[in-house]
């Protein structure tokens, strides 16, 4: 009975442990080995200690405390979970294909967004992003003033925007569907407010109206995309 | 397969008696109380106020470090109450955002900068001569100016608050948010200037502890055999002298590019802000284990010895503490897997924060080990270092999960990080710090605790700590971000925001309860008996409270550890009393620990107090904004570094020192390898890591900022060439001058060669600046501005050098020196060669720049 009230726990719009993309998914599958594997490693060292304590004085072996759990104990454990994270973050790069590409350009407190519209052509948004479900998109950052970050917990990790600089984030929603998102790297004032929405629509339908988000096209914005 | 057995006595290291090496007659009893007398007339401070401001003494410093640390942590602890008030609910309209941008800051600014650094560096002034066996450190006048500047630097810190001007850039200081443009208020000043003032007390306190623990040890306690904390804090200052000066140019360009408009930082300009990002962290990860090394020393000195055995793995630990150093300057870059830099890079960052665990673990291993091979007794102290454990370790597992690159793009500012932050830095500073604490106590104020409110404390705090961040992790993942105020859209975080706000107030009752049995036990303590621990090391191989010049006559082969308490006291072990009415101390071989000479120290003096008021003086100016008054400044820092040469050395020679029967050494004075001649090789390794850290600047922004390459420059003219030869030409001269001068320093040609150097001093400051006429625009572009740097860097040094060149000139003339004191010119030749190398560094960098482009 108990799980079921943690599970319930973990969910929230802005939820990383509520994956609904790759990227995410594949993190939380990270954080839930690395909880399990951690879980058991403290109650290891907790359990050492309260033998260490109740053994009355005896010998000790540098061969077994430093190097047998000190150095081998602890190098392996890493090497695996080095190896396994590295893996993992290799299949969440972007990279050269032909994947859909949209433009992220963030400004004290406002994210500005340009995607393809209804007839191919792409339009302009203010804090709402619209892509199709099931596709893999690039998020292209770039950021207007000062540094912000661009973070959709259940679809993915967070990507920097950063004056001078162009940040190319991959990303994918399963479903169709409303995504949370927010500026993660603290912006000044408004850093509280500067909040996004990914809309993930079914590419199979018409698409949704983007009236209602639409904006004026930035400076210099579209030129950012590729 | 090394087995330690639990009854060894040895407990200092395990190695074979010291007596084998070396061995010195014991000199010949008196009575402990006259000895006492003429020791502490010596050595106490002054009395009533004149006394506060004219101490110099490491124990009346190293416990005002403490105690003001402690002040400090209490501000900063408030600040954080008020934090954890305003997220208790989602719509917390307890402060507003300016003002909850300011105290989230500050929480860090003050935790990090005037609480960690500052208790560590307290600990260690007070601790280490005492555990080393040595009167006083190595500089006792650099204690006290590095305390009055921690005093001053930390107290505008704390009332630009009260003023409602504090810093709210967040305590990373991230361009360009924190540029003029975005920041105008005098609010990032506060941080970048308050901060670099008090960090002249980071590297004072770190230049100290590396000479202390390399030549002030007991007469025969060889580096291989010296305490573990000894190890550990000569880590932790190696790092500082490394790890401080990334941070030191970072918020000096910073503050130039918001006073002067030099685009170090700034994208259109040839600037890049993620050079700020790499300067910072070059610094604040390092700073890390800068905080826990000394935590971790407390833990190995106190472990074995409330274990009633010896350490176990002595060698194996010392090679951590190496290793940690090592490793820990390699790992900056986990702080900014975000900002996008390829993932291969990453990786190897990743691989290297992950290793980081392993020296971790390794003295983990250890201190578990000890626990197993001896009888853990259950006295407080043991109590905070279950506190330790029961924190730490799941902060180092929550920092081997941030180091793995795919989750940290998910925990990355996040609550979780929080969570993470604080397990390590409570876990692994302040519940050891706590155990110190305690565990010291008896020797600072000679009380015994009193019974029942320290357990309470220690419970209050623990389960505080628990309630508050434990489930902060699941806030994080959660989705919760760092630095935010009120959260409306999301109910989900308000019941875990609530949890940890509760036990937030439960952690702060704790702390206080902690600081009040800590007054009791000053006040109401009954009298502790001697080496209440029956601890093995030196620093309980004195009367309690410990007494102003620590040993009666100083530890050496034959009084090794606490057991000589008495014949320490009658005055049988080395150099006892003070027949000459001045403080002295036994200096040693570094490596060997073979007694080298007596040094001198200072005794009370005002002056510590007006250099730092002289330096304030010039921050004062720049903070203010009247940058015509910061020369005033430079000069009142000149004239009282000036004063400073002034007592030093002495115009006649002075018979040897009897150390011990048949054993007489000479004073310092009388000697070229001084512990001043050490501590200016220590200052030049964090000098010239500073120039290191410009030079990777340069590198940096030429590789990866986006506007270059730089705008045609103007300075490839024949007068600029010409210039410049003529600076290095002057400089290599008086290099030249500078040897000739304590070569020849028995002869007339010894103050001649002084005046050559002091005038190719001049000469090479009047081409550096033709040169700085003939630059180009430094508000251009981040090459120029960079330049101007690296003029301005050459100048600075080439002051130095000529005041040393005037006080070698000075020492001729009043007759300090003679064939046997060489006077200041040693020095001078190390900062002479200093200047020389770096400028002409500086020369080929430039030249390469204008010829390549």
């Amino acid at each position: 009975m108990l799980p079921v009230p943690l599970l319930a726990a973990c969910d929230g719009p802005l939820s990383t442990l509520e994956p609904s993309g790759p990227a995410a998914r594949d993190v939380a599958i990270l954080w839930w080995a690395m909880l399990a594997g951690s879980t058991l490693i403290t109650l290891m060292v907790g359990a050492m200690l309260v033998l260490a304590i109740r053994n009355k004085g005896g010998r000790a072996s540098e061969r077994h405390w430093i190097w047998g759990w000190g150095l081998g104990f602890t190098l392996s454990v890493l090497t695996v979970l080095v190896g396994f994270s590295l893996w993992l973050g290799e299949r969440m790069l972007a990279r050269a294909d032909d994947a859909l590409e949209v433009s992220a350009h963030a400004a004290q407190w406002e994210w500005r967004f340009i995607q393809p519209g209804p007839d191919g052509q792409p339009v302009a948004t203010l804090d709402t992003l619209y892509v199709p479900a099931g596709t893999s998109f690039d998020v292209v950052i770039t950021s207007e003033d000062v540094i912000h970050s661009f973070w959709v917990p259940q679809l993915g990790g967070k990507m920097d925007a950063i004056p001078g600089h162009v940040n190319r984030h991959r990303l994918r929603a399963d479903a169709p569907g409303v995504y949370e998102g927010l500026c993660a790297e603290f912006c000044g004032i408004g850093h509280n407010f500067m909040r996004f929405t990914v809309i993930a629509y079914d590419p199979a339908l018409p698409m949704p109206d983007m009236s209602e988000a639409m904006a004026p096209f930035a400076d210099n914005q579209a030129e950012m995309l590729p | 397969m090394t087995v330690t057995s639990p009854a060894d006595p040895r407990a200092i290291a395990p190695s074979e008696p010291m007596v084998d090496a070396l061995d010195i007659a014991a000199n010949p009893p008196r009575r402990a109380l006259a000895l006492h007398r003429e020791l502490d007339a010596v050595w106490r401070d002054e009395p009533g106020w004149r006394g506060f401001f004219t101490s110099v003494n490491h124990g009346t410093i190293g416990l005002r470090f403490m105690v003001t640390a402690f002040v400090f942590f209490a501000i900063g602890g408030v600040l954080a109450m008020l934090i954890r008030a305003q997220l208790a609910t989602q719509q917390g309209a307890f402060l507003d955002l300016d003002l909850y941008n300011q105290i989230f800051t500050m929480h860090g600014t003050i935790m990090m900068f005037l609480f960690a650094i500052p208790m560590l560096e307290g600990l260690a002034l007070w601790l280490l001569p005492k555990i080393l066996g040595a009167r006083d450190m190595a500089f006792p006048r650099l204690s006290a100016l590095g305390y009055w500047c921690y005093f001053f630097g930390g107290s505008v810190i704390v009332l630009s608050l009260v003023f409602g001007v504090a810093p709210d850039d967040g305590w990373f200081m991230y361009t360009p948010l924190s540029d003029r443009t975005h920041s105008p208020g005098v609010n990032a000043d506060v941080w970048l200037l308050g901060v670099t003032f008090v960090e002249i007390s980071a590297i004072a306190a770190a230049i100290e502890i590396t000479v202390t623990i390399l030549r002030c040890r007991a007469g025969g306690m060889a580096l291989t055999r010296m305490p573990l904390m000894g190890w550990y804090l000569l880590g932790t200052a190696v790092m500082m002298l490394v790890g401080f000066p990334p941070l030191i140019l970072g918020s000096i360009l910073l503050e130039v590019q918001r006073a002067f408009d030099w685009p170090f930082f700034e994208v259109a300009r040839g600037g890049d802000p993620l050079l700020w990002q790499h300067l910072f962290w070059l610094f604040g990860h390092p700073e890390v284990y800068i905080i826990f090394l000394p935590a971790a020393g407390a833990l190995s000195t106190i472990i074995p010895i409330l274990s009633r055995t010896t350490i176990l793995g002595y060698g194996a630990i010392v090679a951590a503490v190496a290793g940690l150093v090592f490793l820990s300057f390699g790992l900056w870059v986990h702080h900014m897997f975000t900002v996008g830099i390829p993932h291969m890079a990453l990786a190897f960052f990743s691989a290297a924060s992950a290793l980081v665990a392993v020296p971790t673990a390794i003295q983990i291993f250890a201190w578990i080990g000890t626990m197993w091979m001896g009888q853990v007794q259950f006295r407080l102290p043991m109590l905070y270092i279950m506190g330790f454990f029961a924190t730490f370790v799941m902060g180092g597992l929550t920092g081997v999960m941030l180091a793995m690159v795919p989750f940290n793009w998910q925990a990355h500012d996040t609550h979780f990080v929080v969570a993470h932050l604080h397990y390590v830095l409570i876990g692994g500073f302040v519940f050891p710090m706590l155990a110190a604490v305690s565990y010291w106590m008896p020797l600072i104020c000679g009380r015994w605790r009193v019974r029942g409110l320290g357990e309470a404390a220690f419970w209050l705090i623990l389960i505080g700590f628990h309630g508050t961040f434990f489930l902060m992790h699941l806030t994080g993942l959660l989705g919760m971000p760092r630095r935010i105020a009120i959260y409306p859209a999301n109910p989900e975080w308000e019941w875990l925001n609530l949890i940890s706000s509760i036990f937030g107030m439960v952690m702060a009752a704790g702390f206080a309860l902690f600081a009040f049995d800590v007054v009791m036990q000053w006040l109401f303590g009954r009298r502790s008996w001697r080496n209440p621990w029956r601890a093995p090391t030196l620093d309980w191989a004195m009367p309690l409270p410990a007494p102003s010049y620590n040993f009666a006559s100083l530890p050496g082969p034959r009084h090794s550890d606490a057991t000589a308490l008495l014949p320490l006291a009658r005055g049988e072990g080395l150099l006892p009393g003070a027949p000459r009415g001045w403080r002295e101390t036994l200096v040693v071989e570094p490596g060997s620990g073979k007694p080298d000479h007596v040094a001198v120290l200072a005794h009370s003096t005002l002056l510590p107090l007006q250099t730092s008021a002289a330096i304030g003086s010039f921050f004062a100016a720049m903070l203010s904004g009247f940058y015509w008054l910061a020369p005033v400044g430079i000069l009142l820092t000149i004239w009282a570094g000036w004063k400073w040469g002034d007592i030093m050395g002495t115009d006649r020679d002075h018979p040897p020192a009897q150390v011990a029967p048949g054993l007489a050494l000479p004073l310092h004075f009388q000697r070229r390898n001084t512990l001043a001649r050490t501590g200016t090789l220590a200052l030049l390794l964090a000098d010239g890591t500073l120039y290191a850290s410009l030079m990777f600047g340069v590198g940096f922004l030429t590789v990866v900022a986006p506007n270059w390459p730089a705008p045609e420059s103007g300075i490839a003219t024949l007068p600029n060439l010409l210039a410049a030869l003529v600076a290095l030409g002057a400089m290599a001269l008086g290099l030249v001058a500078s040897f000739r001068a304590e070569t020849t320093r028995t002869t007339p040609m010894g103050a001649t060669w002084a005046m050559v150097g002091l005038g190719t001093g001049v000469l090479a400051l009047a081409a550096l600046a033709v040169l700085a006429y003939g630059l180009d625009d430094p508000t251009r572009h981040a090459r120029d501005a960079l330049r101007g740097v690296v003029l301005g860097f050459a100048v600075f040094h080439g002051v130095v050098a000529s005041l040393l060149a005037l006080r070698s000139l000075a020492d001729h003339r009043q007759g300090r020196v003679s064939a046997a004191r060489v006077g200041a010119s040693p020095i001078w030749q190390l900062f002479q060669l200093f200047w020389l190398g770096t400028s002409a560094a500086s020369f080929i960098l430039i030249l390469a720049q204008e010829v390549l482009t």
